[in-house]
């Protein structure tokens, strides 16, 4: 159970095998791996921010909360912070429960969330010079799935 | 007193990301950095939240010597 936001690469099958292992009371891992996309060429580079100590804490708080939801027996997450080149590895989710089901839906939540809420800012640097990107409109959506009325 | 830290575009905006400023409410520290009307109002836009000590609060804080203090843009997500 833990967040760690770093600046280095990292390999998301490395983790996987990692998370995975010595586990003899789960039946299911799900995992997920986020690359960050050159969009036909419109980003050269991603610049991911985070505020170490908010951001690492938020995402954990997110991360048991889900945990007491559906129930997960662990979970991991990794984010690449700062510059992201096209393909890289930008995020890994890991959850591990005793049954497929609250695994799947912890992480798709755990990404939903990721995706739209989680205190980061993101810079696209492309050949027309540098944006911020906001959450799509889809990325707010798919988040709202989860929230019970 | 407190280092104020801006993310995100207000770092863009205000062409500094880390500063010390003089003051002992957040107040005083919006008062400081309205100096700069492009900062003042950009800080003033929409969705834009207040740490102080690395937690999030509405409204108005006081201060100490030690406090940090960010200004956070609308965040984007991973």
């Amino acid at each position: 159970m833990s967040v760690t936001l770093q600046s280095e690469p990292f390999e998301p099958g490395a983790l996987l095998t990692a998370f995975s292992a010595g586990r003899v009371e789960t039946g299911a891992v799900v995992s997920f791996t986020g690359l960050a996309r050159a969009e036909q060429g419109g980003t050269e580079l991603l610049e991911l921010e985070a505020y170490p100590g908010l951001t690492d804490a938020e995402i954990t708080r997110i991360a048991q909360e889900a945990a007491g939801r559906f129930g997960l027996q662990d979970w991991l997450v990794v984010h690449r912070i700062g510059p992201i080149a096209p393909g890289e590895a930008i995020v890994f989710v890991a959850t591990a429960s005793a049954h497929r089901r609250e695994a799947f839906e912890a992480c798709d939540y755990l990404m939903d969330y990721l995706k739209s809420r989680a205190p980061f800012w993101k810079k696209s640097h492309g050949p027309d010079g540098a944006r911020w990107i906001e959450p799509t409109d889809r990325d707010r959506t798919d988040v709202e799935r989860w929230e019970t009325p | 007193m407190a280092r104020v830290l801006l993310f995100g575009r207000l770092a863009d905006i205000a062409g500094w990301r880390e500063r010390t400023i003089e003051g002992a409410s957040l107040a005083d520290l919006r008062a400081a950095l309205s100096a700069d009307p492009d900062l003042a109002e950009a800080l003033a836009g929409k969705g834009v939240q207040v740490a102080v000590d690395k937690v999030i609060v509405r409204g108005e804080a006081g201060l100490t010597a030690t406090s940090e203090v960010a200004f956070m843009p609308p965040m984007s997500g991973g």
